[in-house]
């Protein structure tokens, strides 16, 4: 599903990622994992499109990255970490456009929309602004933002940060259910380990800008004589857990 | 084209839903009109059918020029972010406001024309529908140079930078007054701002001479603005894209 050779990254002196080669095949979680500053949003620009790399080469969902980035948008759902709604405009009207961007009809995207939200337990907030919304139903809703296509392979930029434990917990729920009912694939960031370690099939850890440990959480456990990815996380990266976490 | 009339119909709804910032943008040049038209009506410098097509310019500043407001915030939120990962291409992604920009303009401009019918402006109609086609054509421009300068200096520069830059714009393009009655240094600098030959175009038009050069000027100079703006637009779209 994805399948990138030596991507790199240069912001005028800065170089935010150095040469990344990475696989994931149709139907995994993937968890993408680093400390703040390591290099994980700008590959994950790099992957849907919205930042030109350096160099390297790139396959996402079957299309070229550099040749044919149109193919790629097309299949693929993008959740920033930042969110995708305006506070002030209904929910609903901003679904739709966005629906109709990838082609749908009018009616066909007002079907859509209908049926996401209530298949995320949004039933009816089409009307409404995020503003009168709790963290949990807003992450749902950009959720929802990126599955409008169908795409086969969905990006999520820490989903769950600022969530409290039972938010995250339903939204890994919905998650997994995707990829169990649709087979979506799923390749995410986060800098809650302990959900990485119960939910990806792999993780993939970044630290200035290189891969430096990558395998099933119970490999990467195993390896490193470590009790929990906590561990293997400091091991790998020689920081303060504290330092990544923080913000 | 389906994408273009969902972005463009979607922006209307939103434009036309918010009727404060929809009278606001055009509010400086309706108070020219009603607080410094009698005036300049008396002054002998010209009637009513010299000062409109000004206004019309200084509403084209006002109202597309500021239309790179509206994407500072969609870029803040990552509205902006999320319409660009769909395959809809760049100038699409533009356009859609721009189109919008213009319908508003032209809503904006005709409630200035009619104001000045009220208050004594006589014009051909003829004239006065290609002003407005032709004002139309500018705030392709005005819209899409806005979008790019709003994408490219600092978020909270854009506004402070734009207001400003809009008084001596305005200034120059001789909306207020006609530029005939300028020294030669400031006709010179006049004639460098495209706006300029707008407003002459403009006039021309709502004088009735539709087959003068400064209507020629002004047509070719308002097309070369717009193609510019877009292209220019187009460029800051795409930049960061794979």
């Amino acid at each position: 599903m994805i399948h990138a050779r030596g991507l790199t990254k240069t912001f005028g002196p800065v170089e935010a990622v150095r040469g990344i080669d990475l696989d994931v095949s149709p139907g995994e979680i993937v968890g993408f994992l680093g400390p703040n500053g390591a290099g994980k949003t700008t590959t994950l620009r790099m992957l849907t499109t919205l930042l030109r790399p350096t160099s390297g080469a790139a396959t996402v969902a079957g299309a070229d990255l550099f040749a044919d980035p149109a193919a790629v948008r097309r299949r693929i759902g993008y959740v920033a970490q930042g969110g995708a709604f305006a506070p002030f405009s209904a929910v609903g009207e901003e679904l739709v456009l966005q629906a109709r961007l990838y082609g749908l009809s009018g009616e066909q995207a007002r079907e859509r929309v209908t049926t996401l939200l209530a298949e995320l337990d949004l039933p009816g907030v089409e009307e409404r602004t995020t503003v009168t919304m709790s963290g949990g139903q807003k992450r749902r809703l950009d959720i929802a933002m990126g599955l409008l296509h169908r795409p086969e392979l969905l990006f999520l930029d820490e989903p769950t940060t600022g969530l409290d434990p039972q938010s995250r917990a339903n939204l890994w729920d919905h998650v997994r259910r995707l990829r169990e009912r649709d087979g979506l694939t799923v390749f995410l960031t986060t800098h809650y380990l302990e959900e990485a370690d119960a939910l990806c099939d792999r993780v993939l850890i970044i630290d200035h800008g290189r891969i430096v440990a990558a395998g099933t959480p119970d490999e990467l456990k195993s390896e490193h004589g470590a009790r929990t990815l906590d561990d293997v996380f400091l091991a790998v990266t020689g920081r303060e857990l504290r330092e990544g976490a923080a913000a | 084209m389906t994408a273009l009339a969902a972005l463009t119909g979607h922006y209307l709804r939103v434009s036309f839903g918010n009727k404060f910032s929809l009278v606001f943008s055009a509010l400086q040049p309706f108070l020219y009109l009603v607080l410094f038209g009698p005036l300049f009506q008396r002054s002998g410098v010209g009637s009513w059918a010299v000062l409109v097509p000004g206004l019309l310019v200084q509403l084209g500043l006002t109202s597309a020029g500021m239309a790179g407001f509206t994407i500072v915030f969609d870029q803040r939120f990552g509205v902006l972010e999320r319409l660009r990962v769909t395959p809809v291409s760049r100038v699409t992604l533009l356009l859609g406001r721009v189109l919008r920009d213009s319908v508003v303009l032209l809503v904006q401009a005709a409630t200035i024309i009619v104001a000045g019918y009220a208050l004594g402006l006589r014009a051909p109609i003829a004239g006065v529908l290609g002003a407005l086609l032709l004002i139309t054509v500018l705030s392709v421009g005005l819209a899409s140079l806005s979008y790019t300068a709003a994408l490219t200096i600092r978020q909270e520069l854009f506004a402070p930078v734009m207001s400003t830059l809009v008084v001596p714009l305005m200034l120059l393009s001789g909306a207020l007054l006609p530029m005939s009655l300028a020294p030669a240094w400031l006709d010179v600098v006049s004639r460098l701002t495209p706006f300029r030959y707008a407003v002459e175009g403009l006039r021309a038009l709502f004088a009735g001479s539709y087959t003068s050069p400064a209507l020629v000027w002004g047509v070719v100079v308002s097309l070369a603005f717009a193609v510019l703006g877009v292209t220019l637009g187009t460029k800051r779209f795409q930049r960061e894209n794979a």
